[in-house]
C-alpha cells in the first residue's frame, strides 16, 4: 500500500513539474515593437575598417561561442581575441565565453549552440557572437526567438540583401573578412618556395567559404608560378584535400596529421592549411628533422608561424578587433541594426591591429629573395590587381567568368565548384 | 521502518555523500569555490525559464534511453548497444523524411510516419545485437560496441555522401527539414509536449509493465535465472529477443525525436551519449522504473546547469560527467559493500 502511495506521488509530481514547467517563456520572448532601430544600412561592404575610438566606459556584458578552444592557434583564438579586443575598447565590458561548440560536441552532450546562448544570456549577455558557421543555423534561430539580444553570425551571410541566403534578422549582424586576399598571398609564397612545383592544401569542410579560400590561393598560386616565375602554368600541381571539419574528431573526420603527412610523402614539398588548428606546419616540421625539404603555411592566428618557425612561409590570419569592437558599441548605444559585413585589409599597413579585418604575417621560412618578390606582389594587390578576373573557368571546365570580366562578391562568395587546374573534390553546389 | 531498510538507505545516502565530497575536492583543486559552483549549477539549471526549457528537452530523450535499458537489464542483458540503435532510429526517420518532404501527404503525417521509421530502426539495430548474442554466441556487449561503431559511420557516409547538402561537405549534418516538418514545439523554443508526453508515457508503460504484468515477470525472471526460467517454461531466447526489440524501439524513437524536435537533421553524433547516461541512470536507480523520472530529470538538469562551470570558473563542462559517473560508481560500491555488510551480520 505505502509502495502504492509513493508512487502515484512520484508520478503526479512528474506530471506537475512537467505542467508548472512547460509554462509560456516570460523572460526572453519581446514584442515585435522591441526591434532595434534600423537606420543603419543593412549591407556595409567596407573596404577597410576605421580606427574603432574608445567609448563612456558602461557596464555591458556579451557573450561568445567558439568552435574550438580559446588557445587553438587558429580561428577560436582569432576570434577569441577579437573579444578581449572589444573588452579593451568599451570600458567595463565583459566576455563571456563557451569553447568547442559544434554540432554533437561531447562537451554539451544534447545541446544545441542556441541553447547555450542561452546560458551566457541569462548570465546578462546582451550580445552573442556566435563564431562558426557550424553554428550558422543555429545564430539565426535564436536571433529570431531572442528579438532583445543582439547577435552576431561570424562568417554568416543571413543578412545579405544581396545574397543567396537573405534572411530578415533585425537583431543580427553578420561579419566576415576578406581572407581571399590573404589567401592568393598565401599561394603566392607557396609558389615561389616549392621546388617540386606541387602544393597541397589542407581543407576543411567544403562550402562556399572554403572553396573560395582554396581557390584564391590557387589564384596566387598560379600568378606568382607564372607571372613571376615565368614557368608554365600546367606544370603546377594544386591539390586540396579536405577533412571534413575545421579540425580533426577523432572517428569522425579524417585525421589532418595523415593528411599532411600524405602531402609531404608524396611529393608535395608545401602545403598550405585551411583548418583551424596547426598539424600541417607540426607536421611539415618532423619532415624537415627527418630531411625533407617542406614548408607550410598556416592560417587564421597571427602569430601561428611560431609553433614551427623554421618551415613556416607566413600566415593569413584575421584581425577581427576592429569589427567586433564597432559593432558592440552599436549595442552598447541602441544604434545596433542588421547589416552584413565583408571586411578588407588595411593595404596601408597590412598588420595594423586597429584597422584591417585580415592581414599576412610573414614567416621565417621566406627566403629573403622570395620575401621582396612577394612584397611585391603584396604592393599589386593594394594597387588594385584583381586575380578574380576572367577568363576563369570552374572545375569542370565550365566558363566561369570570360575574359576581363570581374568577378562579383556574390560570384565570389558563392563560388560553386574549385577552378580548372585545382585537383580535388569540389560538392558543386545545385 | 526495518533495520534492512535503514541499513540500505545509510548505505545510500553515504555514497550520495561520498560522491558529494570528492566532487567538492574535485572543484576545490580546480580553483573553484564549491558552494558557489553547486550554486551556480542550479541556477544555469533552473535560473530562467529558458534553461527550464532546455532541460525538459533533454529529459526526453533521456527518459526513452532509460526506459529502454531498464527492460534489457531486466531481462539480464547489457545492451551497450543502445548508442547506435539511438542513431539508426534517427537515420531511419531523417530518411523517410527526406523521402516524403516533397510529396502532397499532410506534414503531420509525414511527421508520423518519420517516427515511425526511427522506432523500427532502433528496432531493427538491436534485434542485430540481439540475433548475433542468441544465434551467434556473440556477447551483447560487444556486438552492441561493434554496431555503434557501424553506426557512426553509416551516419558519417550519409552525412558526407548521399545526403549531403547541397554544395557542402560537413559534419555538421544533413540540410535542415522545412519548419513543417518540425514537431510542433512551444513558441520561441523546442520544446515539444508532443516529445516530453511521448517520453513520459513510455517511462511509465515500462514501470506497469515490470511491476504488474506476466511479461514483466517472465523478464524478470528471464535476468535473474535464465536456466530456471526454461525449466519453468518460458521461451528464453525469445524473451530475450523482445527485451532488445523494445529497447531498441525505445532508443530509435529517442532518435526520431533528436531528428524531429531538436536538431531538424542528421548529423554525426546524434545521440549524444544518451544511451550510456540512460545506463547510469538505470544502475543508479538500481534498475527500478519508480525512480527513471525523477533521477533522470537530475541529470538532465545537471547536464544544463553545468554549462555554467565553464561560463563562470572556466571549469570544462565535461565536470557534469564526473559527477555523474561518481554518483554512480560510489552508489554501485555502496550496494556491494552494502550486501557484504548484510552477510557478515
Amino acid at each position: 500500500m505505502r509502495k502504492n502511495v509513493l508512487t502515484i506521488a512520484l508520478l503526479a509530481m512528474t506530471i506537475v513539474l512537467v505542467l508548472t514547467a512547460c509554462g509560456p517563456a516570460a523572460t526572453t520572448v519581446a514584442p515585435a515593437t522591441s526591434v532595434p532601430p534600423t537606420s543603419v544600412p543593412s549591407t556595409q561592404v567596407a573596404a577597410t575598417l576605421p580606427p574603432v575610438p574608445t567609448v563612456t566606459p558602461a557596464p555591458f556584458i556579451f557573450g561568445m561561442l567558439l568552435v574550438g578552444a580559446k588557445n587553438d592557434n587558429g580561428w577560436s583564438q582569432a576570434t577569441y581575441d577579437g573579444g578581449l579586443y572589444v573588452e579593451q575598447q568599451i570600458a567595463g565590458s565583459k566576455m563571456l565565453y563557451l569553447e568547442n561548440v559544434y554540432s554533437g560536441s561531447p562537451s554539451y552532450p544534447g545541446l544545441t549552440a542556441s541553447q547555450l546562448a542561452d546560458q551566457l544570456v541569462s548570465q546578462g549577455a546582451k550580445l552573442i557572437f556566435f563564431n562558426s558557421d557550424d553554428m550558422k543555423d543555429e545564430a539565426l534561430k535564436f536571433a529570431n526567438a531572442n528579438p532583445k539580444i543582439y547577435v552576431v553570425g561570424v562568417s554568416d551571410d543571413w543578412t545579405w540583401k544581396d545574397g543567396k541566403n537573405y534572411t530578415v534578422s533585425a537583431n543580427q549582424v553578420d561579419i566576415m573578412g576578406r581572407m581571399e586576399y590573404m589567401k592568393m598571398i598565401a599561394g603566392c609564397a607557396a609558389a615561389l618556395t616549392t621546388q617540386t612545383g606541387k602544393i597541397g592544401f589542407l581543407g576543411p569542410l567544403i562550402n562556399d567559404e572554403t572553396r573560395r579560400l582554396a581557390a584564391s590561393a590557387y589564384l596566387g598560386a598560379k600568378y606568382c608560378w607564372s607571372q613571376v616565375l615565368g614557368k608554365d602554368a600546367t606544370k603546377l600541381t594544386f591539390t586540396v584535400t579536405w577533412i571534413g571539419f575545421w579540425f580533426n574528431i577523432p572517428g569522425v573526420t579524417a585525421d589532418p596529421t595523415q593528411v599532411a603527412d600524405n602531402f609531404f610523402n608524396t611529393g608535395y614539398d608545401v602545403v598550405i592549411s585551411g583548418i583551424d588548428t596547426t598539424e600541417a606546419l607540426v607536421e611539415a616540421e618532423k619532415a624537415k628533422t627527418a630531411g625533407k625539404a617542406v614548408w607550410a603555411l598556416a592560417y587564421d592566428y597571427k602569430t601561428n608561424c611560431g609553433v614551427a618557425p623554421d618551415i613556416c612561409l607566413g600566415v593569413p590570419y584575421f584581425n577581427w578587433g576592429p569589427a567586433f569592437a564597432a559593432t558592440a558599441k552599436t549595442a552598447v548605444d541602441g544604434t545596433f541594426a542588421e547589416n552584413f559585413q565583408w571586411n578588407g585589409p588595411d593595404w596601408t599597413n597590412l598588420s595594423n591591429p586597429d584597422t584591417g579585418a585580415v592581414g599576412f604575417a610573414k614567416g621565417q621560412g621566406l627566403s629573403a629573395d622570395n620575401g621582396t618578390k612577394l612584397d611585391a606582389f603584396i604592393a599589386q594587390l593594394a594597387a588594385g590587381l584583381n586575380l578574380w578576373t576572367g577568363p576563369i573557368n570552374l572545375q569542370d571546365g565550365t566558363a566561369y567568368l570570360t575574359a576581363g570580366t570581374v568577378a562579383t562578391d556574390q560570384q565570389i562568395w558563392y563560388l560553386p565548384q574549385l577552378l580548372e587546374g585545382m585537383e580535388g573534390a569540389s560538392v558543386p553546389s545545385k | 521502518m526495518k533495520k534492512n531498510s535503514w541499513i540500505n538507505v545509510g548505505f545510500q545516502v553515504g555514497a550520495l555523500v561520498v560522491a558529494l565530497l570528492i566532487t567538492t575536492l574535485l572543484l576545490v583543486a580546480a580553483g573553484a569555490p564549491p558552494l558557489k559552483a553547486y550554486a551556480s549549477i542550479i541556477s544555469g539549471a533552473f535560473g530562467s525559464s529558458n534553461n527550464i526549457e532546455n532541460i525538459l528537452i533533454t529529459w526526453s530523450p533521456l527518459l526513452l534511453t532509460t526506459a529502454g535499458v531498464l527492460i534489457t537489464f531486466s531481462a539480464g542483458l547489457w545492451n551497450i548497444g543502445i548508442e547506435g540503435q539511438m542513431t539508426l532510429g534517427a537515420i531511419f526517420a531523417t530518411g523517410v523524411l527526406r523521402a516524403l518532404q516533397n510529396t502532397q501527404l499532410p506534414p503531420a503525417l509525414i511527421i508520423i510516419l518519420g517516427i515511425l521509421a526511427g522506432v523500427i530502426g532502433g528496432a531493427l539495430w538491436a534485434a542485430l545485437a540481439g540475433a548475433l548474442k542468441t544465434f551467434g554466441g556473440v556477447n551483447e556487449i560487444f556486438g552492441g560496441l561493434g554496431l555503434n561503431f557501424v553506426s557512426t559511420a553509416l551516419t558519417i557516409y550519409l552525412v558526407f555522401g548521399p545526403w549531403k547538402r547541397p554544395g557542402v561537405g560537413s559534419m555538421s549534418g544533413t540540410q535542415p527539414f522545412d519548419e513543417k516538418l518540425w514537431l510542433p514545439s512551444l513558441p520561441h523554443t523546442e520544446l515539444s509536449l508532443w516529445a516530453l508526453g511521448i517520453s513520459l508515457l513510455v517511462i511509465i508503460a515500462v514501470y506497469f509493465m515490470l511491476r504488474g504484468t506476466h511479461l514483466g515477470l517472465r523478464l524478470k525472471a528471464v535476468g535473474k535465472n535464465s536456466k530456471a526460467a526454461f525449466l519453468m517454461g518460458v521461451p528464453t531466447w525469445q524473451y530475450s529477443m523482445f527485451a532488445f526489440l523494445l529497447c531498441g524501439a525505445f532508443a530509435g524513437l529517442s532518435g526520431a525525436i533528436q531528428v524531429t524536435s531538436v536538431y531538424h537533421r542528421l548529423l554525426p553524433n546524434i545521440s549524444n551519449g544518451y544511451g550510456f547516461l540512460g545506463l547510469l541512470v538505470a544502475m543508479l536507480i538500481n534498475y527500478q522504473a519508480l525512480w527513471a523520472a525523477p533521477i533522470a530529470f537530475f541529470f538532465a538538469a545537471v547536464n544544463i546547469g553545468s554549462v555554467q562551470l565553464q561560463i563562470q570558473y572556466k571549469l570544462d563542462s565535461s565536470f557534469a560527467g564526473v559527477l555523474q559517473d561518481l554518483l554512480v560508481l560510489l552508489v554501485l560500491l555502496g550496494e556491494g559493500a552494502r550486501q557484504r555488510f548484510i552477510k557478515k551480520g
